[in-house]
């Protein structure tokens, strides 16, 4: 995948539901339109992430893995709200 | 003298026949029994086996054996209220000319939705097993199943007491090491413990539509109850579900924090989220209907519970919930 994020939050060795939480707090840290990525090894996160973009009208971008192989969760800001 | 009696009056209740019904050490072995003795009556045929994405741990447990013994197996998606549709089974049935063993529930365990089981078993064409573990008693069976599994501590029978129905004239075989030839009786049906379970049965049967008109209302009041908190999801079908059974997570919320936080309110609820499991994995069963997992919370209502009992954890939840965000700094 190929979206530059435009802030990576660093969510490794947090458990659910803080890089959730996490997202929530700094979605507003990014224009609306730009992508936030979220880094977790957190294994419900893969789950919870598009269930928060679900429930809080978010797009879902997808996933991929940072460079050290842990799971990133890409999220883009499609609106006001978080 | 006294099985037969146990067992006439468990096919009773049941609505099936007294040959169809056996008794086994546990739900969970029933199930085995069920799931691998039909892949096993039909081995020559084919050794798939399609599971829903939400059977209970036992199924896909039987699944994980049947792998390791060389069989095939699929996991099949389900909707965002945890239902297998037929046309999902069918597609899968039809990917090969083998012939495919089904396994859905008729209710889910976790989120209560019921599983449209006879229209699975016309549309795919395939043996069906049912586990009915959740619902047994409580419901009528559906139709369509080939074999059954239900367990009698859910009903309020002894722990340790399973029941395996296999239709009559289904091609079904024993698939462990049994001392008889026979398919049926299995070996070891325990007398007292099959006594006890036919008469919980009965109680339940007697009561039932009496007891679920009440426990439905109920849990139709929590539903609407709880959906008034900010960023709340009540999961599973909100009409085609088990009478006594909901679950909802709440958005930001630990589900560990709040199972522990309406204990000590004296509420005893259950939790699929993924930090009241000792793998920290979420509940498969909310993962595969692309609902929230953390903040999760199950209630089961008792026969006993009052419209009282669900108004004071109505009043408690939205504190309760208010209090843990705050302290997530949301």
């Amino acid at each position: 995948m190929t979206v530059e994020p435009a802030l990576e939050l660093d969510c490794r060795g947090l458990l659910c539901p803080r890089p959730v939480i996490e997202l929530a707090k700094h979605l507003t840290d990014v224009p609306v339109g730009a992508v936030i990525a979220v880094v977790a090894e957190d294994p419900a996160a893969a789950h919870d992430i598009p269930a928060w973009c679900r429930m809080r009208s978010q797009e879902y971008v997808g996933t991929d893995t940072a460079a050290d192989g842990v799971a990133r969760y890409l999220v883009r800001r499609t609106s006001a709200g978080g | 003298m006294l099985l037969d009696n146990a067992r006439e009056a468990t096919a009773e209740a049941l609505g099936v026949r007294s040959d169809e019904v056996s008794f086994t050490a546990s739900g969970t072995h029933a199930v085995h029994l069920g799931v691998l003795g039909l892949l096993a009556g039909h081995a020559r045929r084919g050794r798939r086996l399609l599971t829903s994405a939400v059977e209970h741990s036992a199924v896909l447990h039987a699944g994980v054996w049947h792998h390791g013994q060389g069989g095939s197996v699929d996991t099949l998606p389900v909707d965002v209220l945890g239902r297998l549709a037929p046309q999902t089974a069918a597609r899968a049935v039809s990917w090969s000319d083998e012939l495919a063993v089904v396994a859905v529930q008729s209710a889910n365990h976790e989120v209560g939705t019921l599983q449209p089981v006879a229209d699975i078993a016309e549309a795919t064409g395939a043996p069906v097993f049912m586990d009915a573990c959740a619902s047994a008693g409580r419901l009528p069976l559906p139709e369509g199943w080939a074999a059954a599994a239900a367990s009698a501590h859910k009903w309020g029978g002894p722990p340790g007491l399973g029941v395996l129905l296999v239709r009559k004239g289904t091609r079904w075989r024993n698939p462990f090491p049994a001392d008889s030839m026979d398919q049926f009786p299995l070996d070891g049906e325990n007398v007292p413990l099959a006594l006890a379970s036919a008469a919980a049965l009965q109680a339940v049967v007697a009561e039932r539509d009496e007891v679920n008109r009440r426990q439905s209302a109920l849990v139709d009041r929590l539903r609407a109850g709880v959906a008034r908190i900010p960023d709340t999801e009540v999961v599973g079908d909100p009409v085609d579900r088990l009478p006594h059974l909901v679950t909802f997570s709440f958005l930001y919320v630990d589900g560990e924090a709040i199972v522990t936080e309406l204990d000590r309110r004296g509420f005893a609820v259950a939790s699929g989220s993924a930090c009241t499991a000792s793998t920290l994995e979420p509940s498969h069963v909310l993962a595969a209907m692309g609902a929230l997992t953390h903040g999760n919370v199950r209630v089961s209502l008792a026969r006993d519970t009052t419209e009282d009992d669900v108004d004071r954890l109505l009043a408690a939840l939205p504190e309760v919930v208010a209090r843990i965000r705050e302290d997530a700094g949301l």
